[in-house]
């Protein structure tokens, strides 16, 4: 079962139009939710007014006063206000101040629009240099949301005996996740004996990151809240943290009208105020040997975090932790630094801080070849970890890791060399097309960082039902991924039995455990396993209870479930994350095992750059990974083509325009995400090594796929067009323009 | 308020009489009035294809049509494709090659490529790439989608 291309369990309503989506859902007599919004970057609220030529009477209209329990948003840092109060400072543009409900949506519009909030404007920071330079305090005393040091050896002692010490300074832009479907929560609040009973059905990755906000918001026991994740359009991260702020909207609004709320955001309100990637800055310095022998490494991370930590703690530290790349290094120094501005929050978006600094190490590399008079291939392969060095954190690699074979492949799929020759020589030509090709190798940690996993003690379980069959009970969520798909894959191959005898239950958080996030690449490597010792427990109890002989058929087990449930009305068994005994972690220090383990890539892109025009077609893309077993080769390979297309559009034409602190193409018409005519046919390849931390040798896969195309896709720009200032993305014709000229002109 | 009007449309086969808004898109009238929840809505201003129906044999995106322009109309959403629970042979490719992943451009998706096969039985994936650059997927990097398509022609085409 684990290998087999299992079909997609939802696929079928999918392509039939009949799954159920949070606006899908019919509610009889919702009210309709609007967010008035702050429009200023920064200043101190004074006053709300309610224009003229709106029935007020007929809305329910909340404001922070009427919060009944904390307002505060529970996550990392309890920082961000789900409503901003009279008196109160405004931290960014799109700061949520007045909620509106109406029967009519048109009319909850209008009135969303006649609203005006009287302001007391401050100076705003609105870039990372400002925050950094402390030209106004705007988060605690340095306006930092985290700050992490890694130290392993010490570079200081290197720089000045090294044959060859190269620097360079590496940004990224802001990237939207662009999920098709809009942030979309539905709340309903009812008064029950035991007090107030709280329930959202929204579009959500994380059950339960909204059910502690929702406890918080409303001052409510366990119990009272109920969390519903629907059929979600996408999320990417996007809806990691995110739903905690329009669930709590809505259910505010559920309460205070007593009448059932529907807030749903429109792609302009989705795209202006929801999180987005982490702008970065990240500054290298690197010290070879005369042979080009890495000898040390210093990383200056810096992300722009927006006005509240939301994610930015654990992205920083994930960026922190990827960014010395695949390279065994003795002396490695990194400082890395979230810093607040007053912009929307950054959040969640696969590949979660590993990108910014991937692009960095990865585009810095190539660049250090050409100085260093090698080839990009061989300075990569005489510098790549392998089995028993140690990385940053003092982690010893423990597997057999192999990225020469791993890059070979790749190399090898996209016809490296010999491209290389004739692109070289075509080059030459008086053409207006040039050609290309580049890599990057790359890594992804799998699950949560540092002691995350421990911390969260993940549980997941199996379920026997009436009829015989088999359900599976976690939170986490199905986003297109695959989890539904995979998870049963995983349990039925537990207990032997056949696909369509399991399914996954309904993720709602009355009926399913807290499987922790749905998030970090973790779902089928960290909660499969939980549930594979989950499957083989109820397993067991079946037979120490008498109602299973072993060896058993389908058929046998069926009817032994029936029965089970039949007699004890519930059968059920539950599995929990126990850390392994050789992984290490301290917080304190940044020492140890930072992942439990790794997936790793070697990606390969051909770009086609039209001199007249200055646009980038990519040519060609393979896609080289080692993700341990797969477990579903046919969903897998669409998860990585769909982190390929997403890293093909941060490298190359997503840029988010933000003035004043506000994004300004907010629409999808200048919000430019690819289209299936802007890409080729990716090409994806996996070697299997099975890891035994995962569920039948998987690892982690969904994120990896968006570290490596934007460093492999500037290094094929630099292939094509010589050298030149190619240190950010997205690389859009604009910009690239520009650095084509700064060669003319010098 | 303004006042409603009345028309008359043929959705998935069926007649239809509905009384709505008059600035009310076919979209909105498609999912409230009809329930008819398959087709989606991604943009608002048909840049994604999300809500792409069939309307007269042409692919429209319904979030642009004002809905008194379909007075008469025939109009074919994600949810006229299947015949009752036998799948039609894009819908079955979709899902055997996990041409749809979160499923949310999926209904417009295979709405272009049905219209695509019709116009074209046998594309080239160029064509199929050109012919549904109106969809907008963020899940997929289009692979699992165009090798769908491509199936479905090399096995007799969408009207099989």
């Amino acid at each position: 079962m684990i290998g087999a291309s299992s079909i997609r369990k939802e696929g079928r309503a999918k392509v039939m139009g009949t799954a159920c989506y949070t606006d899908d859902k019919f509610v009889p007599d919702a009210l309709h939710g609007v967010t008035v919004r702050s429009q200023v970057p920064r200043g101190i609220l004074k006053g709300i007014q309610f224009g003229a030529g709106i029935p007020w009477g007929e809305f329910t209209i909340v404001t922070a006063a009427d919060i009944p329990g904390t307002n505060r948003v529970a996550s990392v840092v309890h920082d961000q206000p789900f409503l901003v109060g009279i008196g109160e400072e405004i931290t960014h543009p799109e700061q949520p101040v007045v909620l509106l409900a109406h029967p009519d949506r048109r009319l909850a519009e209008k009135a969303r629009m006649a609203v005006t909030l009287e302001v007391e404007e401050r100076p705003a920071i609105l870039e990372i240099q400002a925050s950094l330079d402390l030209e106004q305090v705007i988060y605690g005393t340095h306006n930092l949301l985290k700050e992490i040091r890694i130290q392993k050896g010490d570079p200081e002692a290197v720089w000045t005996r090294a044959a060859h010490v190269i620097e360079g300074e590496y940004r990224t832009g802001a990237q939207e996740q662009m999920y098709l479907e809009t942030n979309a929560m539905v709340a309903v609040v009812e008064q029950e004996a035991a007090g107030l009973r709280v329930t959202v059905w929204g579009s959500l990755q994380c059950p339960y990151y909204v059910h502690g906000a929702l406890k918080q918001l409303f001052g409510l026991p366990e119990g009272q809240v109920r969390v519903v994740a629907m059929e979600m359009g996408g999320a990417f991260g996007g809806k990691e943290d995110y739903p905690s702020v329009n669930a709590g909207h809505a259910a505010l609004l559920a309460w205070k009208s007593g009448r059932p709320v529907k807030v749903v955001y429109d792609r302009e309100e989705d795209l202006a105020c929801t999180t987005k990637r982490h702008p970065s800055r990240t500054r290298l310095k690197t010290a070879f040997d005369a042979e080009g022998h890495l000898l040390a490494i210093e990383v200056d991370f810096v992300l722009d975090g927006g006005a509240y930590a939301t994610m930015s703690p654990v992205v920083l530290s994930r960026g922190a932790l990827h960014s010395a790349s695949v390279y065994r290094c003795p002396h490695v120094k990194v400082h890395a630094r979230a810093v607040a501005t007053n912009t929307p929050p950054s959040g969640a978006f696969r590949g979660f801080g590993a990108p910014q600094s991937l692009f960095a190490m990865e585009r810095h590399m190539d660049i250090c070849a050409r100085k260093l008079g090698l080839d990009a291939v061989d300075l990569r392969r005489k510098n790549f970890l392998r089995m028993g060095d140690t990385m940053a954190t003092g982690q010893v690699i423990r597997e057999d890791l192999d990225l020469g074979g791993l890059m070979d492949r790749a190399l090898e799929e996209i016809d490296y060399h010999r491209k290389r020759t004739t692109f070289a020589a075509a080059n030459d030509r008086e053409s207006p097309i040039k050609r290309g090709v580049g890599l990057a190798v790359f890594m992804h940690g799998c699950g949560f960082t540092g002691g995350g996993e421990s911390y969260l003690a993940s549980v997941a379980g199996v379920e026997g039902l009436a009829d015989g069959t088999v359900s599976v009970l976690a939170a986490s969520t199905e986003m297109g991924q695959g989890k539904n798909t995979v998870f049963a894959q995983i349990v039925a191959d537990a207990l032997k039995l056949p696909f369509e005898m399991v399914e996954t239950a309904e993720v709602d958080t009355d009926r399913v455990p807290n499987s922790g996030p749905t998030v970090a690449s973790r779902s089928t490597m960290m909660v499969g396993r939980i549930l594979e010792d989950a499957a083989i427990g109820f397993k067991q109890s079946l037979v120490q209870h008498g109602f299973l002989k072993e060896p058993y058929t389908a058929d046998s087990f069926r009817e032994a479930v029936a029965k089970a449930v039949a007699t004890l009305g519930s059968v059920k068994c539950y599995g929990q994350y126990h850390r392994p005994p050789n992984i290490t972690w301290n917080d304190a220090t940044y020492q140890g095992d930072a992942y439990p383990t790794y997936s790793w890539a070697c990606y390969a892109a051909e770009v086609a750059v039209d001199m007249d025009t200055y646009e980038v077609k990519v040519e060609d893309f393979v896609a080289v990974q080692e993700v341990g077993r797969v477990v579903n080769p046919t969903l897998a390979a669409g998860q990585i083509e769909g982190g390929v297309a997403q890293g093909v559009g941060w490298g190359l034409w997503e840029e988010v325009t933000i003035k004043n602190g506000r994004m300004i193409n907010n629409q999808m018409t200048n919000y430019i995400i690819p289209t299936s005519a802007d890409l080729p046919q990716i090409r994806v390849v996996f070697l299997e090594n099975p890891h035994p931390a995962g569920p039948g040798g998987a690892k982690g896969l969904g994120e990896l796929p968006m570290d490596g195309p934007a460093p492999a896709l500037l290094n094929a720009l630099e292939n094509a067009l010589g050298p030149l200032r190619l240190d950010e993305v997205p690389m859009t014709p604009d910009r690239l323009l520009g650095r084509c000229e700064e060669v003319v002109h010098g | 308020m303004a006042e409603p009007i009345t028309l008359k449309m043929t959705v998935n086969g069926t007649d239809c009489v509905v009384t709505v808004h008059p600035f009310a898109r076919l979209l909105d009238v498609l999912r409230e009035d009809l329930r008819l929840t398959g087709t989606k809505e991604g943009c608002g201003e048909g840049e994604c294809g999300a809500c792409t129906v069939l309307m007269n044999g042409r692919v429209v995106n319904s979030c642009l049509v004002p809905v008194v322009q379909a007075q008469g109309a025939v109009v074919v959403t994600v949810e006229g494709l299947a015949q009752g629970e036998r799948l039609s042979s894009v819908q079955d490719a979709f899902l055997t090659y996990n041409g749809a992943q979160c499923g949310f451009c999926t209904p417009g998706m295979l709405i272009s490529a049905t219209d695509l096969l019709n116009r074209c039985p046998n594309p080239t994936d160029g064509e199929i790439r050109d012919g549904l650059a109106g969809n907008l997927c963020r899940c997929t990097g289009y692979v699992k989608i165009v090798d769908a398509v491509r199936a479905v022609a090399a096995d007799g085409g969408a009207a099989r």
